[in-house]
């Protein structure tokens, strides 16, 4: 018999030990395994029920269908706002890598007189909260009676995405060996071609992850868009004013689906990094 | 002719510090200027001028003292819990899972692709009233008939450290993951115990990163009103929302900008301190 054999091979520890012992052992992983089922949890219930059959109000579940990941575009505005949503996030995100990797090369690469000051020109925008940077642009755009919409909207998002890219890309700069530009200058390459050939590609995942930072940050914002885009929809502004009557099955298959590209997106990346490294 | 040398890092500097001069620091200069305002005698609803009218943030704090002091427990408590949840996970993704780690920093970061609206709607309905949670506790008389999870600060505040996680987890991760393990066992070569290991090497260690990610779910946190829109009732409601009512549904814009700039400084101050206490200027 199986208890037989195990309580031979273990004779003298009790059952109870042997399984605080196995907790103490495998803690971390239990605590895993909860930590991120409470990750998942909300985005498994907004996949399960990207599949409901739901008509107007996707409260309840009444039944399987494949209706809504066939039409996705069904509930009314709904693909116009993701269209806002992606033209945004993409001149914002091409804006602000621009900008931001332009400064970050400067504060990483130079000392000058207002360095320090300079940082605290890119941390600024990190420590105000997202509330008080979209009112305090609406209300400059009241003045100039600019009216909110989509251009304000981009401008707003560039404005908090430029300090997460310099950030993200400072960190790149920081973590380079300086003996690799070091080593392209003794083979008597100038210092624009010891840019483009060695300094660029070494940086490049660090601008692709900013770039991917600020696309994500874009397109998923809300308190800043809501101040600043008028009578525009974006997704999520979409997602928030459908929330109060219910929203439509489709926004779920749109935001499963984001969410499926974006982890397709940084595995192939994950991937294509490994191949290199090798 | 030639034309004057600027110095290379300015050049760089230029175009992106006029974009922050343009639209941030000369919005905020102009929130402290409509902060003053007073509503113009006859005019039409949302006319102002400049009056000087300090008493204004006297006003607006009075009033709103509540919701400011919700605003900070709230932000505080997420700030805790999350730390909480992130810390271990963090840990365990940087030290204990082996050729899966970037596999499971992935995940830590997957979930905000979903829209976070979304997600946040999806916990007010798990958790709600036609959700399956609570007919099932009810059931199982673990919870009472009139006793309801959302539109509770318990369901805010979950809310905020549920969305706010991510950005605790990965900076947490990314101190963690660059502590040297030679000092860890340096530490066990010198008797320390696991725990004493624990308190002694790895947390003082990854501090850059407790800093960093506790700065990061507090400030969005205390200036959050969506998970108090959607989680929470009337009696929740943070500072985050009397703005957005003010400026949208009442159209008084000097008392939204008195508003924002208390809670804007209120911020820095706390955020300035705190650096300093905590003796790590990598942020900045």
């Amino acid at each position: 018999m199986s208890t037989k054999t195990v309580a031979a091979t273990i004779p003298t520890i009790p059952l109870n030990a042997r399984l605080s012992r196995w907790f103490g052992r495998n803690l971390l992983r239990i605590y895993m395994f909860f930590g991120f089922s409470y990750l998942f949890i909300p985005v498994a219930y907004t996949f399960a029920f990207s599949f409901n059959d739901s008509g107007k109000s996707n409260l309840i579940w009444k039944g399987f269908t494949f209706d809504n990941w066939q039409n996705p575009c069904g509930a009314p505005q709904i693909c116009e706002a993701l269209g806002n949503s992606i033209k945004i996030g993409f001149l914002a995100t091409v804006f602000s890598t621009i900008l931001g990797t332009m400064i970050a090369f400067a504060i990483a690469r130079y000392k000058f007189a207002g360095r320090s000051s300079s940082n605290l020109l890119i941390f600024l925008p990190m420590a105000t909260p997202e509330i008080v940077l979209g009112a305090s642009l609406l209300s400059l755009f009241l003045v100039f009676k600019v009216n909110p919409g989509f251009w304000p909207t981009v401008i707003a998002h560039v404005v908090f995405c430029i300090s997460f890219v310099v950030v993200t890309v400072k960190a790149r700069i920081a973590s380079l060996d300086p003996r690799l530009e070091q080593a392209a200058m003794d083979l008597y390459a100038n210092e624009v071609e010891t840019f483009r050939r060695v300094t660029l590609p070494l940086v490049a995942p660090g601008i692709a992850a900013a770039a991917l930072l600020a696309f994500s940050l874009s397109f998923d914002d809300f308190i800043i868009t809501n101040f600043n885009s008028g009578t525009m929809t974006t997704f999520p502004k979409f997602v928030y004013v459908s929330a109060a009557r219910g929203i439509p099955a489709q926004a779920n298959v749109i935001g499963s689906a984001m969410f499926f590209l974006a982890l397709a997106i940084v595995i192939a990346g994950q991937l294509v990094s490994r191949k290199k490294a090798r | 002719m030639t034309l004057p040398k600027v110095p290379v890092p300015y050049l760089l500097l230029l175009p992106g510090f006029a974009f922050l001069f343009t639209f941030f620091i000369l919005p905020i200069i102009n929130l402290a200027q409509t902060s003053t305002q007073t509503a113009i005698v006859g005019g039409d609803t949302g006319q102002y001028e400049q009056s000087f009218a300090f008493s204004n943030y006297i006003n607006a704090f009075l009033e709103n003292k509540e919701q400011f002091g919700r605003s900070f427990i709230y932000a505080s408590l997420a700030t805790v819990f999350a730390l909480a949840i992130a810390y271990p996970l963090a840990y365990a993704i940087a030290f204990k899972s082996g050729k899966y780690k970037n596999i499971l920093l992935v995940l830590v970061v997957a979930p905000f692709f979903t829209s976070f609206l979304l997600r946040t709607v999806a916990w007010k309905q798990i958790l709600g009233e036609e959700g399956f949670l609570v007919p099932t506790l009810r059931s199982l008389n673990l919870m009472g008939e009139q006793t309801t999870i959302t539109s509770t600060s318990i369901a805010v505040v979950a809310g905020m450290t549920y969305n706010f996680l991510p950005f605790m987890t990965l900076p947490l991760y990314a101190s963690l993951e660059r502590i040297d393990p030679r000092t860890i066992e340096a530490s066990g070569d010198l008797y320390a115990n696991a725990i004493t290991t624990f308190r002694k090497v790895t947390v003082p260690l990854s501090m850059p990163g407790v800093v960093a990610g506790t700065l990061l779910t507090f400030i969005p946190a205390a200036g959050d009103y969506v998970n108090a829109a959607i989680l929470g009732s009337p009696n929740t409601k943070m500072i985050g929302n009397v703005i957005e009512s003010r400026y949208f549904k009442i159209v008084d814009y000097p008392t939204a900008a008195a508003l924002s700039f208390t809670l804007m400084v209120a911020i820095l101050i706390l955020v300035t301190l705190y650096i300093r206490k905590a003796g790590t200027d990598e942020l900045v």
